[in-house]
């Protein structure tokens, strides 16, 4: 098992969501956070006062999936986030030790 | 069409008939002066055109005027809603997020105040007789200020509902300065310096403008020295307030990390929609200046609209030319500073002059919140001095270049020799002893809360917040 983290803009969340319904991954966790990377901050100007804004809101994905699961997972997310401008987003792998269904106390694989 | 025509008018003819008959059979039994049919009908139509009464015929109209009297007590409602909720949304929305309490507890605290104030000595000061400075104690704890009318002022007007419209504009006057020291002053500092700027700068001033017997009171006052004008008060609430506005953040200095820390409004929604409260609420403050229902109030109700409207469009334009977009704060600034400008001028000037001021109010205002706030460095928060003081000091001079007796009638009884003239030499003279009277005064107090209370918090309450500091508070409990 392996957790997919991807960060992504906001507005690719839609598309992200359907291309992983696509290949049948069935689960994720979604979360707003700020942060940067090379895109950095922008500007916002309140009359006369200028103020440079360094985190940028994103989305944080986390998805488990199987291990034969990983590589169509984060071909299907990177084409789906992709716009090709600066900021796109990145995508991390962590390996998992367990899971369990809380509700039928499933391991594992039949857990996620 | 004939018989349409012709009944009325037969109503109407018997109507006086019958009228006339009563009154011979009064006249006949009473030895009394029973005014004529006439006189009551000159008394009826001096009510309708908002004209005085004739003094020696008793009408039988008791009191005041019900249609400028409904309209009175509107137009001061709209006022108080300038401030509540008006100006503590505009400004409440531009300050970071542990403050916005703070601001609310500002105008919410000097409507109280200086309501208790204008009740104990504040309208006597200003519109009791007195000399051309300030106003005697005749109305002091409102003795004598009933229903009845107040011919000095407006004779179809209860003086009370007269009394509560002016306090409407006393009390958001102080509650503008606020807003250039917003984050960082201590609330018993800021109630201690409205309670004292008050009495030392604004019923002196008021009084000096608007009181019959005024220094500057051009307009009603034959003798008055500076002949100048203000219709709703250009110098009086906004170059007051404004110019105070400027020197204490300077006195009270800057707050902790300006220049350094993101220091954005922290919802441009609120600030939207306070926006909007007080365009609307200005329409009591502007029109609702005339003290009637009448033709005066109806121009000022249309120059009103029309400069709002253009400086909006004139701060926002200028923005997208000179910055790349319009933003949302620009065009509520426009706003603001259209009204402020307008304010001394909408009695008395036609709807091109109202466009001609917009354009100024817009454009002028814009840049001295852009270019000249940063080219001197001072901490104006929210910016008063840059729309209310720049643009009250506009509105006043540019009263006296575009006023004209087309617009209004009134300007005709003492000025007429100087309207469109030499009027603009008296305007400066008036802005010059606003601006004395404002930043002495303020200079004073300022100084005065800053060695007894003392004005600011200490550091760490200054970064923790306002609202929890000073009011044990806090404004979103969710987030």
């Amino acid at each position: 098992m392996k957790m997919i983290e991807a960060i992504i803009k906001p507005f690719k969340l839609e598309d992200v969501k359907e291309a992983l319904a696509a290949i049948g991954v069935e689960g994720m966790t979604v979360s707003e956070v700020k942060g940067f990377g090379r895109q950095k901050g922008h500007t916002e100007i309140y009359r006369g006062s200028e103020y440079t804004v360094d985190f940028l809101p994103k989305i944080k994905l986390e998805i488990v999936v199987t291990d034969a699961q990983v590589e169509a997972a984060l071909k299907a997310v990177a084409a789906a986030a992709h716009t090709g401008k600066i900021g796109d987003g990145k995508l991390f792998v962590f390996p998992i030790e367990q899971a369990v269904r809380i509700r039928t106390a499933e391991r594992d694989d039949q857990a996620i | 069409m004939i018989t349409f025509g012709f009944c009325p008018r037969l109503i109407a003819g018997l109507f006086v008939a019958v009228l006339a008959l009563n009154v011979t059979t009064v006249a006949g039994a009473d030895t009394l002066q029973e005014p004529t049919i006439e006189q009551r009908l000159t008394d009826l139509e001096a009510y309708v055109n908002n004209e005085a009464r004739t003094e020696d015929v008793a009408g039988k109209i008791n009191g005041a005027g019900p249609g400028h009297n409904a309209w009175m007590m509107t137009a001061a409602a709209l006022v108080l809603f300038m401030t509540l909720p008006g100006l503590a949304l505009f400004y409440g929305g531009l300050v970071r997020k542990r403050n916005v309490l703070s601001v609310l507890a500002q105008c919410l605290g000097i409507t109280g105040l200086v309501t208790i104030l204008w009740w104990a000595v504040g309208y006597s000061f200003v519109f009791a007789p007195g000399n051309a400075i300030l106003g005697g104690f005749k109305f002091a704890f409102l003795q004598e200020v009933g229903s009845q009318p107040n011919p000095d002022y407006a004779g179809w007007v209860s003086q009370n509902v007269f009394a509560m419209f002016q306090m409407m504009f006393a009390i958001i006057t102080p509650a503008l300065i606020v807003g250039a020291v917003a984050e960082r002053m201590k609330y018993a500092a800021v109630l201690l310096f409205v309670a004292l700027w008050m009495l030392v700068v604004y019923f002196p001033l008021a009084h000096m403008v608007w009181g019959a017997d005024g220094l500057m009171n051009g307009v009603w006052n034959s003798a008055a020295r500076i002949k100048s004008i203000d219709f709703a008060g250009g110098t009086v609430v906004h170059m007051s307030s404004g110019w105070s506005a400027l020197l204490l953040c300077l006195i009270v200095g800057k707050r902790l990390g300006f220049g350094k820390v993101i220091m954005a409004p922290h919802s441009m929604v609120l600030c939207m929609i306070g926006t909007g409260m007080l365009w609307v609420g200005w329409y009591g403050f502007n029109a609702g200046s005339a003290l009637a229902a009448d033709g005066v109030a109806a121009n000022a109700f249309m120059t009103t609209t029309l400069a709002a409207a253009v400086a909006s469009v004139a701060w926002a334009g200028a923005e997208w030319i000179l910055r790349g977009k319009p933003s949302v704060l620009g065009f509520c600034s426009g706003v603001v500073a259209g009204l402020v400008v307008v304010t001394p001028a909408c009695g008395f000037i036609t709807a091109n002059g109202a466009i001609i001021i917009g354009l100024l109010a817009g454009f002028v205002s814009f840049c001295a919140c852009w270019k000249l706030k940063a080219a001197l460095g001072y901490d104006d928060a929210l910016d008063t001095f840059g729309v209310h003081a720049v643009g009250g000091t506009l509105g006043a001079l540019l009263t006296g270049l575009l006023a004209t007796t087309e617009a209004n009638a009134n300007l005709a009884i003492n000025l007429k020799e100087i309207v469109g003239r030499t009027l603009w030499v008296h305007q400066l003279a008036a802005i010059g002893i606003t601006l004395a009277l404002a930043l002495i005064g303020t200079v004073a107090i300022a100084y005065l809360v800053k060695f007894t209370v003392g004005l600011r918090p200490s550091a760490e309450e200054e970064m923790q917040g306002l609202d929890l500091v000073d009011h044990g508070e806090a404004g979103y409990l969710l987030d």
